[in-house]
């Protein structure tokens, strides 16, 4: 059994462009100081900055829990919002239901999903309509394995 | 090619870390999309982009790229410039489109991230 190392929760408001990428930054400060491999970092931020994002563009709140243990990282983003229609299409490189505004914003061009899974050891996403959406990830640590 | 050459070949204005642009970089990654700047951007890439919010600095401080063009006259935001200072990116700006500055990098020798 993994013996869990660190667990913090950050909370996400719907819509605070602002703050969007101060979560990723903290976490990738805090896996520095632990010394972790920088490609691991690298991918970790990855998953933690597009989940905000969605956050930001498409829900009302969300929290991100972010879990070291001695053997992985986890990162679960959990949001209330509308949720996703089509899981499928969602993770389909390329769609995206963003509207002018997100895409002025550098964001929406239907990455982001496929870029938090692709940066994943292990990904699963739950969403229900008009509750909202769950994505669950996780980075081994020992890349070998 | 150091970032100082980059400045005086694209004709760039400095709007952060003018105080040392002896930093190399070998590939560009350019796109106004931040996710594919997050997924194609090799770590120490230089960034050109349209978009000039607080947002594309986030993005090349996460996907470690090590600075900032700005393309078409755009500026940032001072916030975005200030976020830019506190994490050590240089930012430049030029008048150049997107299709000018990438083509004359490449010519110069810097290659594409992918």
């Amino acid at each position: 059994m993994a013996e869990e190392l660190l667990r913090k929760t950050y909370q996400i408001r719907g819509r605070d462009f602002d703050k969007a990428g101060e979560t990723a930054t903290e976490i990738k400060q805090i896996l520095k100081e632990l010394d972790i491999d920088a490609g691991l970092i690298h991918r970790t931020v990855i998953i933690a900055f597009e989940a905000e994002m969605n956050v930001v563009m498409y829900a009302t709140e969300g929290v991100v829990t972010f879990v070291l243990t001695d053997e992985e990282i986890r990162l679960e983003i959990a949001d209330k919002g509308p949720g996703i229609e089509d899981l499928k299409m969602a993770l389909t490189e390329g769609y995206s239901t963003a509207t002018d505004e997100m895409r002025e914003m550098g964001f929406g061009f239907g990455m982001g999903l496929p870029n938090i899974r692709r940066n994943s050891d292990d990904f699963n996403i739950a969403s229900e309509v008009g509750t909202g959406t769950t994505v669950s990830t996780m980075i081994r640590l020992d890349q070998s394995a | 090619m150091k970032l100082a050459e980059i400045r005086d070949i694209l004709r760039c204005d400095v709007l952060a870390g003018d105080d040392d642009l002896s930093t190399e970089v070998d590939t560009v990654v350019a796109s106004d999309g931040m996710s594919e700047i997050l997924a194609f951007a090799r770590p120490g890439a230089l960034m050109i982009t349209g978009l000039t919010n607080v947002q594309s600095v986030r993005t090349a401080d996460i996907a470690n790229v090590r600075a900032i063009v700005y393309i078409r006259g755009k500026r940032p935001d001072e916030k975005a410039v200030k976020l830019a200072r506190d994490s050590n990116i240089p930012i430049l700006a030029t008048s150049l489109g997107m299709f000018d500055a990438c083509g004359i990098l490449r010519e110069q020798g810097l290659k594409g991230g992918m």
